[in-house]
């Protein structure tokens, strides 16, 4: 009897400890990033204040006015930097998923001589920074005439995703039993309604985790397209927190505001395939 | 008519192979030929004045390339092994959770979704010594009554970055092992609680070695990143105050673009590529054991 109590209050207080810790790690994680919200709402004044002003007095939208407004009242071009984005990540995301799904269907289904020198090469390409490529780079592009457009930073953005895109997807492909395509096969299917019908549909989830990594690279890059974009042509939303950096001062409520409107759709998009996020990385990184 | 056979693994690796000659391949070429001329950024003509393998003796002879070796070094231990702990403690935590995990796993991926330009602004505010968060509320809870030099003394910088890397980076291991906690068969889980084992046994034994090919992958993608950690540290310090904060990038990238010595620049740039796939190759070996250890391997 005596015992039992024990027994229960123990648990209670593991449970309580559980509790704590998660509400303590949340808490760590959260609030450098609300912080940031917080403070796009923020006039200047009170951010910068001395002593520290912790309750807000005021929240109001004048960062986001300011910044949607004209050039000479503190205005970046936000939403020429948001459409730019926008086309550059969703797109090198959708030929980065279709160069990748080749590659990795190729490493699943294939004999190939050499196949594991091949796909090391592939992971070490990662190894290079974007301050290492981004001279050469700009070289090379300045003499294709691709600097500073889109297509440039398209096919930038595809090289840096497909290694990890074949890494996962071709996981995930060998999670799906050969003799399924082959009983489609048999069943009057080409390869191709194969692939499409059966095989695509077993590793959608894969699919859309490599997807999502590939859009947040493409999405949060720095090194590289600060080299290669030069004007509204083509700079991407990192680029553009610079705008709010002078030499010796920051707009640091003005970055806020732009950082809130970076999240926003890359936290949209996160919530959106969280489930198959695990269940991909699950089988695509380990089981492969 | 004659018709071109190629094996159908080439053709569908040929858009992957042809994309990455272009931007990866040829630029690293480009540079590699570099690394054995004086070439100088603000004198173009200086990239056919060939000079051996002066820039590679001359970056192993230098005392900054080896203090900023040593201290990335230094960062890919701590920074790793501080994301390993704490994102196996998260990801045990979560797991546990049976209402509002999926709010949980998100809220969880947060610091992911931040640019590293941005997270390296947002930290530079949080330990600025005057109007940071950090110390702002260290002195409002009356802990201390002075400005702490967060981002100027060099041991305080480190703990800055280190604190920056963690927080962005903790979630990748955390979701990759929350992944393998999901995968796990519960089996050999129950054998070992009907066997008496206690639960620190349970994990130890049975829980943990089926995690760890998760934990290899988690840190060989990481240790690929922090290893050309760039965009956080240089915007947090740039490598200063008085290079107490170096790290091989920004050495590299202040060398190449501001001292404008390209040449010397790509050769250390060598040097450090060369760190990197020295830390995959070993992780990738630790993964391959573990796996056949797991009877996953191919």
């Amino acid at each position: 009897m005596d015992q039992g109590r024990s027994h229960r209050i123990r648990r209670r207080l593991l449970s309580l400890a559980h509790f704590i810790g998660l509400f303590l790690a949340m808490s760590l994680i959260c609030l450098p990033g609300l912080w940031v919200v917080l403070n796009s709402f923020r006039p200047t004044v009170e951010i910068m204040a001395k002593p520290p002003v912790w309750i807000p007095t005021e929240l109001n939208l004048d960062h986001y006015r300011a910044m949607f407004g004209g050039i000479g009242e503190g205005g970046v071009p936000v939403l020429t930097y948001f459409l730019n984005s926008l086309v550059i990540s969703l797109t090198s995301t959708v030929i980065a998923l279709l160069v990748g799904m080749a590659g990795g269907y190729a490493f699943a289904r294939y004999r190939i001589p050499g196949k594991g020198a091949i796909f090391v090469t592939l992971m070490v390409t990662r190894a290079v920074p974007g301050v290492a490529l981004s001279l050469p780079l700009f070289i090379l592009f300045g003499r294709l005439g691709i600097i500073d457009t889109h297509f440039g930073m398209i096919l930038v953005y595809v090289a840096l995703n497909v290694p990890s895109t074949i890494w996962l997807i071709d996981g995930f492909f060998r999670q799906v039993p050969k003799e399924l395509a082959e009983a489609a096969e048999i069943d009057g299917c080409t390869r191709w309604q194969a692939f499409w019908k059966v095989e695509f549909p077993v590793a959608r989830a894969g699919i859309a985790s490599a997807g999502i990594f590939a859009f947040l690279t493409s999405w949060n890059e720095y090194a590289l397209a600060s080299q290669l974009t030069r004007s509204l042509n083509s700079k991407t939303m990192p680029v553009g927190l610079m705008d709010f950096t002078s030499q010796f001062t920051l707009n640091w409520g003005g970055m806020c505001a732009l950082a809130v409107l970076m999240i926003i759709p890359a936290l949209l998009l996160t919530f959106l395939v969280q489930k198959h996020l695990i269940a991909g990385l699950t089988f695509g990184g380990v089981k492969g | 008519m004659y018709r071109l056979r190629l094996p159908p693994w080439l053709v569908l690796l040929t858009p992957a192979f042809v994309v990455l000659l272009m931007v990866i391949a040829i630029p690293l070429v480009l540079s590699f030929y570099s690394s054995f001329t004086a070439f100088q950024l603000t004198r173009p003509e200086t990239i056919t004045r060939w000079n051996g393998s002066f820039n590679y003796k001359k970056a192993l002879s230098d005392v900054y390339f080896w203090s900023a070796f040593g201290r990335t070094l230094l960062l890919v231990t701590v920074a790793l092994n501080l994301e390993m702990l704490l994102g196996l403690g998260l990801a045990l935590m979560v797991a546990k959770v049976t209402r509002g995990q999926r709010l949980l796993r998100t809220m969880m991926m947060f610091p992911m979704m931040f640019s590293p330009i941005l997270v390296g602004f947002q930290f530079k505010f949080i330990f600025n010594d005057n109007v940071g968060l950090l110390n702002n509320a260290l002195q409002s809870l009356g802990l201390t009554d002075i400005a702490i030099p967060w981002l100027v003394d060099g041991h305080l910088a480190f703990i800055a970055i280190v604190t920056a890397e963690v927080w962005t980076s903790t979630s990748v291991f955390a979701i990759l092992i929350l992944a393998g906690l999901f995968a796990i068969p519960q089996d050999p889980v129950e054998a070992a609680r009907v066997d008496g084992c206690t639960p620190w046994q349970t994990f130890r034994y049975v829980t943990l070695p089926f995690l760890m090919p998760f934990i290899y992958i988690a840190m060989a993608i990481r240790s690929l990143d922090v290893a050309r950690a760039y965009d956080i540290v240089q915007v947090m310090t740039a490598g200063g105050p008085a290079r107490r904060t170096e790290l091989l990038w920004t050495l590299i990238g202040r060398t190449g673009y501001v001292d404008a010595r390209m040449g010397y620049a790509n050769a250390m740039g060598y040097i450090a590529i060369l760190l990197s796939i020295v830390f995959t190759v070993y992780f990738f070996r630790k993964l391959t054991t573990a796996r056949t250890s797991l009877g996953m391997g191919d």
